[in-house]
């Protein structure tokens, strides 16, 4: 009943190609912004902010990454943990070379570098396709990590062998370490994945959209109407690890505040972002929250809930989340192989007529 | 010699100009078998071209050198006083050569206003930058091309199914958003092949009726692919037969039908 369009008319194509057209998705979406900036910060704390919001926000921006690549582009990668240690390492590099640089220019400038990077790691698409792409960048990961582990300079000779953070301000904020504020903390990510997001979409509905999707759908019919599978491809490759980039130095700044290259973005990283876009749904912005959502938040709300509200040993519970977590995954993909966000499409169709059948 | 450089005009009074494509003396192998012999013809500015053959004839193929897709071992093409042996199907395209094939190529998971858009791809120029933001020039550029992409919408009568993914629509449709696709190129040179394959009679009309208002209204030469005799006779005005790779005539309908290699490649001969 609420959610009805009758009455909506749109008397322009801009206004038909709005990123929200439908008035109650516009609603939605801005009640979402609100909260989301206006009343989180009234009740985080240091515990919902390190575990929940924030790893919720810098994957959705990996997976966003990913999914520019893979949902759209079609070409399949493993090499998402190695691309978001170059974006970690990177900003590590910048904020130590350049004291004074802002956190902003930090994690542009680690996003440049790993676009660079993924740029690299692109140009065997040129020749190669599907699982034999994929094992290609697989092997970007494991590179890039044993890089990373083999050259001190990396992380500036540091006994440990791990990289740490150091503090520093966005805009005169102090956004990294412990000692900074959860709620800058949260305020300053959240910010960076909602511009992301939106350039995300701005581009996918557009015209770089277009060719991505049609490489992915039909390469030989994409050439033929002028578009160049190799350029689109390597565009691909540059913009998503742009994003993973800008992730990976979230990560490691202002998440967790250091890391290391095989613990911190091991092969355990490519494969939970891969599950996310999966989850979540390739090719959609929105499948990308949905997926970071589903696998960053599904295992914290289930430790709770078999730990305080069952009384289960911790142990046993953690167990038994792992089990849980495998079978919903299945359920969702048996449900809807495309993923949350079609899931989401769906009820939405179903709303649009619902309390009548028709 | 004379005929080709000068404009004719048709009996259903459209305009036909001079040479815009000389194919001289292909030749396409692949490895031992011969696909295409010393094949020479050209098409005219304006007119509706047809390419008619039996099965393995070498049509497709023909296409696909037009195009780009394969090179040819000998012979040349020459495309607006341009001569070339080989080329990348993405500078034909620049060259105003657009294409549909004979099974449908759609981008399956866009939706028909999606695919119609990303014929405009070599159109719009703004680069990703602009395109993050979708501001200004660029938000512009995209209402420019989504303007042009509804006349064709319009003018192929499908404006219903402008948001359907392109996998969920029947076969019919599909052949006409393809078409659709190839028509926001704005091409100089439509090659279609196969267009009416698989279709009922009603699609057929609907289909052919495009074909004239494509070639009447906008003035685009055609060259096509197409099995049913009936059609090719009533739409084109030349008609070039292959069989074997070998091309065995060219004319009018009328002197095709009438040729003695013609019939005897569609009807078979008896060896004796």
């Amino acid at each position: 009943m609420l959610y009805r369009e009758s009455g909506q008319f749109k008397t322009s194509y801009d206004a038909d190609q709005a990123v929200f057209p439908i008035l109650q998705d516009r609603l939605c979406i801005i009640a979402i912004l609100a909260f989301a900036f206006l009343a989180v910060p009234f009740f985080i704390n240091d515990y919902w902010a390190n575990a929940v919001l924030i790893p919720f926000l810098v994957y959705s921006l990996a997976a966003l990454g990913l999914n520019i690549l893979t949902g759209y582009c079609g070409q399949l990668s493993l090499g998402t943990g190695g691309f978001l240690a170059v974006g970690g390492y990177s900003s590590f590099k910048l904020m130590t070379s350049f004291p004074e640089l802002d956190m902003i220019l930090v994690l542009g400038g680690a996003g440049v570098t790993t676009a660079l990077v993924g740029l690299l790691f692109g140009l065997p698409s040129l020749r190669i396709k599907g699982f034999y792409l994929a094992v290609a960048t697989l092997a970007a990961q494991f590179f890039l990590i044993w890089l990373f582990y083999k050259v001190p300079w990396f992380y500036n000779y540091n006994a440990t062998g791990q990289i740490n953070v150091f503090p520093r301000e966005a805009l005169g904020f102090l956004v990294t370490t412990q000692k900074a504020d959860p709620v800058v903390r949260y305020l300053f990510t959240l910010s960076i994945v909602v511009v992301f997001a939106l350039a995300a979409k701005n581009m996918v509905r557009g015209r770089f959209g277009r060719m991505w999707m049609a490489i992915r759908d039909m390469d030989i019919a994409a050439e033929l109407i002028g578009i160049r599978p190799f350029l689109m491809k390597l565009t691909a490759f540059t913009v998503s690890s742009f994003y993973i980039g800008v992730a990976g130095a979230l990560i490691f700044s202002v998440w967790l505040g250091a890391a290391e290259s095989g613990e911190t973005y091991g092969i355990n990283e490519s494969f939970l972002v891969l599950f996310m876009i999966i989850v979540g749904g390739l090719g959609s912005i929105l499948g990308s929250f949905l997926g970071a959502g589903f696998i960053v938040l599904m295992p914290i709300g289930l430790k709770n809930l078999l730990v305080d509200w069952f009384g289960m040993s911790a142990v046993f519970a953690k167990h038994l989340e792992i089990t849980t977590f495998g079978v919903l995954i299945i359920f969702f993909l048996i449900v809807e192989p495309h993923g949350l966000a079609r899931l989401w499409q769906i009820i939405k169709e179903k709303l649009r007529l619902w309390p009548f059948p028709h | 010699m004379n005929m080709m450089t000068q404009t004719s005009i048709t009996d259903d009074g459209r305009t036909i100009g001079g040479v815009q494509m000389k194919v001289d003396n292909i030749s396409l192998r692949f490895g031992g078998v011969t696909a295409i012999r010393n094949a020479s013809f050209d098409i005219r500015h304006g007119e509706i071209r047809a390419i008619i053959g039996p099965n393995g004839a070498g049509k497709t193929s023909m296409l696909n050198v037009i195009n780009g897709f394969y090179h040819p071992q000998d012979g040349t093409i020459t495309f607006k006083g341009e001569k070339r042996r080989d080329m990348r199907p993405h500078i034909a395209a620049t060259q105003g050569i657009a294409r549909t094939f004979q099974n449908v190529a759609l981008f399956k998971g866009m939706t028909t206003l999606d695919n119609i858009m990303s014929g405009r791809a070599l159109k719009m120029k703004r680069n990703i930058l602009w395109q993050m933001l979708y501001v200004g020039p660029a938000r512009q550029e995209e209402l420019e091309n989504r303007k042009f992409v509804e006349t064709i919408i319009d003018f192929l009568e499908i404006p219903h199914i402008r948001r359907t993914p392109v996998g969920k629509l029947p076969y019919g449709l599909q052949k006409r958003v393809e078409l659709g696709r190839a028509l926001a190129m704005e091409p100089e040179l439509l090659l279609l092949d196969e267009p009416m394959a698989g279709m009922n009679v009603e699609e057929k009309e609907d289909m052919s009726r495009f074909i004239i208002d494509i070639n009447e209204e906008f003035g685009t030469t055609i060259a096509l692919i197409e099995h049913d005799m009936g059609v090719v006779m009533d739409l084109s005005d030349r008609v070039v037969v292959l069989d074997h790779g070998d091309l065995i005539a060219d004319g009018t309908p009328d002197e095709v039908q009438k040729n003695q290699d013609v019939i005897d490649a569609y009807l078979g001969v008896a060896h004796d």
